[in-house]
């Protein structure tokens, strides 16, 4: 089988001295939570470091504080699973919930954390692969090479942003809180990403995700809707995340982005103008899923044929805005 | 050997496996669970690239990394092997050419996994790399550098392995009495087993003598072909099948990964396992071939078949495997579904740069059955017929003979086709926009009528051992999850009057067990099962002759005054079991008994008759219910109804859950499994990547068990494995018509390739998604078979007469 290399695992007392052991080691260190990301790429040798920051074990990252009316503040370590069954939050943020429920597998959900999700690793199917399998096609430039395989022309990377819960926590306008060696700092989740699939990440590589603030909800709708091949298991191959907020049936303001479909999580702000101030009919929902798909730039490196992926671009979006509409 | 008198007990009742417990308590023990003493961890370098010469091994820097124990390449074992006699083309290790990415090059054994796989990566191998062959078209013309296989392996031109043709009855004149004559061409992709577990062994070599525990379908043939390239005697070779972690026809070849372990053992003393990766097990593969088809039937205005011409070209991969058993079998059965007055059956094997195809669930079946079910549908929608009662007027009848010589015996069409067009309201069926039902059916063998190395020999053998301690039965049949150890216990325990718990087993151990081929062609519960009912009797007769004698009933005891003593709830008459096995003892000395059983001949005069013939032939029926979104194109299927005639189930649970596991199997290759190649490589050799179905994509499966009580097969049983995976797949893209009105004529069914149809609709062009022409080959001269009596269904010696006469 394939097995993980030899690895030192440390154990920090806080996220502030975990960052601390990242920083020092620089390049050689990552830090894991969950892992359900990290232990396959480490087996396929798809990372290399010789030590791994164990962040598992902080309890002060598992809890969710706060309310509907005040917002959240969710712990990095919180699973994906707890996160989607938390009453609190399903009824605030139904969308972010269901996301975050539509991640993998159950298993998978038992493990893998919130925190986990919103930093995981971009993909590509000719980057997800064994070390034997990329060394016969030819490495690439996400690690070991130095082309982009399915774009030989390309001077960056193509590699998918494949988080489900990104999209909705943009579109809710959520922060993320980061801990480094200094202290901490807030950003919004749409500066956590930049649109390379390689350094797709803003955050220093050892700065510590350790929770996510989602704001009030404020009859706010959300939702989010995930296209795959199967019922589980599967990364989307597109995505969307909808919060909008609806007066007297106008649309005051809306916000949707798109999972899967780019090397970042891909915001689609024509949309968004496009809907504010706008009656919710068929018409417009349909003309905000056309303006909402023109962004995406599927690439022949997941699952399915790509030009069928763009084309249920439009499909998700028109779902996902009739979905957080209809939602009290 | 068909049903008995009186009533059964044991058969046909829904009895746990005899192995439940061991399997969901992880009490059974798989290969990879072995951890012997000392023992060694082989890893395999395989090639990095599609075709290439081989210039140079440089193993010497791994060999001199601690822990490194033994490290082997392509001059060590250089003798090749195959599954087939005719192919015997493959080598553990390569040594002049590699064929696919995956093909095993080096091998080194260490002390631990991560020191062999370090191992691996410090050998140098030089290649000089060729033009990869990836497709049939490409295969069938001349190659850019040179052919895959040399020519004088292959004897052919191209990339071409096998090719047949062969004429059955006067096929012009069957075109020529046609009303309506209709040609398509349709496309199956190639898929993969995906068992769970993944292929493993393990191998000891101390005294001379080699022991190999392996997950495998086959025990006698890896044994055969270890014999051969160790060049050992069978005799210092024992094969041993570990539990089997599932097969589904992914482990009926013997593999390179066997051989290496074996010799790892020999050369280094020591204990050796190999495990293959999950990419790995995609490039051991031996899956479904992709194939493509050009079919043209004629039919009378009524919409009787008066004669089909069904052409074949199968993409077989880097090697033979069972590969000139596969070009038949897309033909073949044809005429065991069908009454085909007249057939033309022609085919081609090619050789690609893909990791090696062979024998999957209903191997070589399902191809022929998605193209000639699909045809059939339209050219019944020419006619203005319903496809139902097109199918209906053509199906073969029971106990006939087809045109090219099979001898069908029971057969339940029929009763399958009632049983789920009544379920499933097919005829009533709702008929909107996007909704749909799809309906088919097929045949398959239970177990091929001849062994795959010639001889003449039975097939399956058991041998029976009582004595004051129990029962024993031995078998080399290997249980791989389909139950055969259950169904061998099911049949002595219902012929000497006990429990499946009262009857020990020990199956598939080369040293203890007589011979049975292995667990592939549906063949176990009808070979194995016949041979396990004859050796019961034997030893129910000695039993009740003991009893007998005590009773001072004495001597030669006639039929019925034996009859009269009953063996059931552990008695056998007045005695207890074991006190009837204390009498039998001391009146006969030591028990045993065998029985064995070897199909008869059964196939035609004519060379290649030998691939097709079973002693019979089990039957299904399918309906499956679809919404096809026109939008998207997603396809979800609702609802499965299936009927299968099993001729008489032994076990009604095992049936449902063969018959509900080929379901499953056949949804995942209607909808999404795939064994699709870029770049030369196998696109994604991964769990995550190829998609198969999971538990929330397979719909609710309503089975219908049909017995038409087989005359041949062990209380009438015939085959539920393999056949019941074929109609499901045409069905889907029936249903997908039935829903669009779109013809995807290519599997797997993506919704990509139904808005390809849809959009060609709206062009005008013809509404189907599916490849355009079946390419230009010279088949030769067909083989000119005359056709049997359909009424003549003499068998054996009786036949061969009539060959001479």
């Amino acid at each position: 089988m394939l097995r993980l290399p030899r690895l030192r695992y440390l154990r920090p007392a806080s996220p502030r001295e975990a960052s601390t052991a990242a920083a020092d080691l620089g390049g050689r260190a990552m830090l894991v939570a969950g892992g359900t990301d990290l232990y396959p790429k480490l087996k396929r040798r798809q990372f290399d470091p010789d030590t791994l920051v164990g962040l598992s074990h902080l309890g002060e990252l598992r809890v969710v504080r706060g309310d509907a009316c005040g917002g959240f503040e969710v712990g990095a370590l919180i699973t994906l699973s707890d996160a989607a069954a938390h009453e609190a939050l399903r009824a605030a943020h139904p969308g972010y919930a269901e996301a975050a429920g539509l991640v993998s597998s159950p298993p998978l959900r038992n493990v893998g954390t919130i925190g986990g999700n919103l930093c995981v690793d971009t993909r590509c199917n000719y980057y997800d692969m064994t070390y034997e399998w990329r060394k016969s096609i030819g490495f690439c430039m996400k690690k070991d090479g130095d082309i982009c395989l399915v774009a030989p022309s390309s001077p960056r990377c193509w590699a998918v942003s494949s988080s489900d819960t990104a999209p909705v926590a943009i579109a809710l306008g959520a922060t993320a809180l980061l801990t480094g060696p200094d202290g901490q700092r807030e950003l919004p989740v749409a500066a956590l990403y930049r649109d390379d699939g390689i350094e797709y990440l803003a955050k220093e590589p050892f700065e510590v995700l350790t929770a996510l603030r989602l704001p009030p909800s404020d009859g706010v709708r959300s939702a989010y809707v995930k296209l795959r091949r199967r019922g589980s298991i599967d990364f989307p191959i597109a995505g969307a995340g909808v919060a909008l907020r609806l007066e007297d049936g106008i649309v005051r303001w809306a916000r949707i982005v798109l999972s899967g479909v780019g090397s970042h999580p891909v915001e689609a702000k024509a949309a968004d103008e496009f809907l504010a101030g706008k009656g919710l009919t068929e018409e417009v929902t349909a003309e905000a899923a056309e303006v909402a798909a023109r962004p995406a730039k599927p690439l022949d490196n997941a699952d399915l044929a790509h030009f069928w992926r763009k084309r249920m671009v439009r499909v998700v979006v028109e779902q996902a805005i009739e979905k957080a509409a209809a939602r009290a | 050997m068909s049903a008995r008198r009186g009533e059964l007990r044991v058969i046909g009742q829904p009895l746990q496996k005899v192995d439940a417990a061991a399997r969901v308590t992880g009490v059974a023990v798989y290969a990879d669970d072995l951890n012997l003493p000392r023992m060694l961890h082989c890893r395999i370098l395989r090639s990095p690239h599609p075709h290439a010469r081989i210039l140079s091994v440089d193993a010497s820097a791994a060999r001199r990394i601690p822990g490194v124990k033994a490290v082997l390449t392509g001059h060590d074992l250089p003798i090749r092997f195959g599954i087939l006699p005719v192919s015997q083309d493959e080598r553990a290790l390569e040594a002049e050419k590699v064929r696919y990415v995956g093909d095993p090059v080096a091998a080194v054994a260490a002390v631990d996994e991560e020191i062999a796989a370090a191992a691996l990566d410090a050998i140098r191998v030089e290649y000089e790399v060729l033009e990869p062959v990836m497709s049939i078209e490409e295969a069938l013309r001349e190659p850019a550098h040179e052919p895959i296989h040399d020519r004088a392996y292959t004897r052919r031109p191209f990339n071409v392995h096998r090719q047949l043709s062969y004429d059955f009855g006067d096929v012009e004149a069957g075109f020529a009495r046609a009303d309506h004559v209709r040609e398509d061409v349709f496309f199956y992709q190639g898929n993969t087993h995906l068992p769970m577990e993944q292929h493993s062994a393990v191998a000891t070599y101390i005294d001379g003598r080699l022991t190999l525990w392996t997950s495998t379908q086959v025990v006698h043939y890896v044994h055969r072909a270890l014999a051969k390239v160790l060049e050992l005697p069978l005799n210092r070779i024992r094969v041993i099948g570990a539990a089997h972690g599932g097969g589904f026809g992914g482990k009926t070849d013997p593999f390179a990964h066997e051989i290496i372990v074996s010799k790892m053992a020999m050369v280094s003393g020591r204990p050796v396992k190999c495990t293959l990766t999950r990419e790995e097990v995609f490039y051991a593969h031996r899956g479904r071939h992709p194939v493509l088809m050009w079919i043209k039937t004629g039919v009378t205005s009524e919409g009787r078949i008066t004669a089909m011409h069904y052409r074949s070209a199968l993409d077989g991969g880097a090697y033979g495997s069972y590969g000139a058993a596969s070009a038949f079998y897309t033909g073949t059965l044809q005429t065991t579904t069908y009454d085909i007055p007249a057939y033309r059956f022609d085919s081609v094997r090619v050789f690609t740069n893909k990791a090696p195809c062979g024998p999957k669930r209903g191997h070589g079946t399902p191809q022929g059955r998605f193209g000639v079910e699909l045809h059939l549908e339209k050219i019944a929608h020419d006619l203005g017929m319903d496809p139902v009662e097109l199918k209906q007027k053509n199906f073969v009848k029971p106990f006939t003979r087809a045109v090219n010589w099979l001898r069908v015996t029971s057969c339940g069409l029929e009763e399958c086709t009632q049983k789920v067009l009544d379920a499933a309201g097919y005829l009533g069926r709702e008929r909107r926009e996007g909704h749909g039902m799809g309906f088919a059916i097929s045949s398959y063998m239970s177990g091929a009528g001849t062994a795959i190395y010639w001889n003449d020999m039975a097939h399956s053998e058991v041998q029976l051992k009582v004595d004051r301690t129990g029962v024993t039965a031995y078998c080399g049949a290997m249980d791989i999850g389909q139950g055969s150890d259950s169904v061998l216990a099911f049949v002595v325990a219902e012929e000497l009057g006990l429990t499946p718990a009262d009857v020990r087993l020990v199956t598939a151990d080369t040293d203890t067990t007589p011979v049975d081929l292995g667990s592939y062609s549906s063949r176990v519960t009808f070979m194995a099962g016949n041979a396990a009912l004859e050796a019961a009797r034997k030893m129910r007769n000695l039993l009740v002759e003991a009893v007998a004698e005590k009773r001072g009933l004495g001597g030669d005891l006639p039929a019925d005054l034996r009859d009269t003593i009953e063996v059931r709830d552990g008695r056998i008459g007045d005695f207890s079991f074991e006190e009837a096995c204390v009498l039998a003892t001391a009146r006969f000395g030591a028990l045993s008994t065998t029985g064995s059983y070897r199909p008869p001949r059964i196939g035609g005069p004519f060379k290649g008759s030998g691939v097709g013939p079973s002693p019979a032939y089990s039957y299904s029926a399918c309906v499956v219910d679809v919404d096809a979104d026109a939008r998207s194109g997603l396809l979800t299927v609702n609802r499965v109804w299936i009927a299968h005639d099993v001729g008489r189930a032994i076990n009604p649970l095992l049936v449902v859950g063969q018959v509900e596991g080929s379901v499953y199997m056949g949804l995942g290759e209607a909808l999404m499994e795939e064994q699709s190649y870029r770049k030369g490589r196998h696109k994604w050799p991964s769990m995550l990547e190829y998609k198969s179905p999971t538990f929330l994509d397979t719909p609710e499966i309503e089975t219908f068990i049909i017995e038409t009580v087989d005359p041949e097969g062990p209380y009438g049983a015939k085959e539920a494995g393999q056949g019941p995976l074929l109609p499901v797949v045409p069905a889907v893209a029936a249903a997908v018509y039935d829903a669009l009105g779109i013809w995807v004529d290519e599997i797997p069914i993506t919704p990509e390739k139904i808005l390809r149809a849809l959009e060609a609709r709206q062009k005008g062009q013809q509404a189907r998604y599916g490849p355009k022409a079946f390419p230009a080959f010279d088949f030769g001269q067909p083989i000119r078979v005359e056709p049997p009596d359909p009424h003549d269904m003499r068998v054996g010696p009786e036949l061969e007469e009539a060959f001479r006469a």
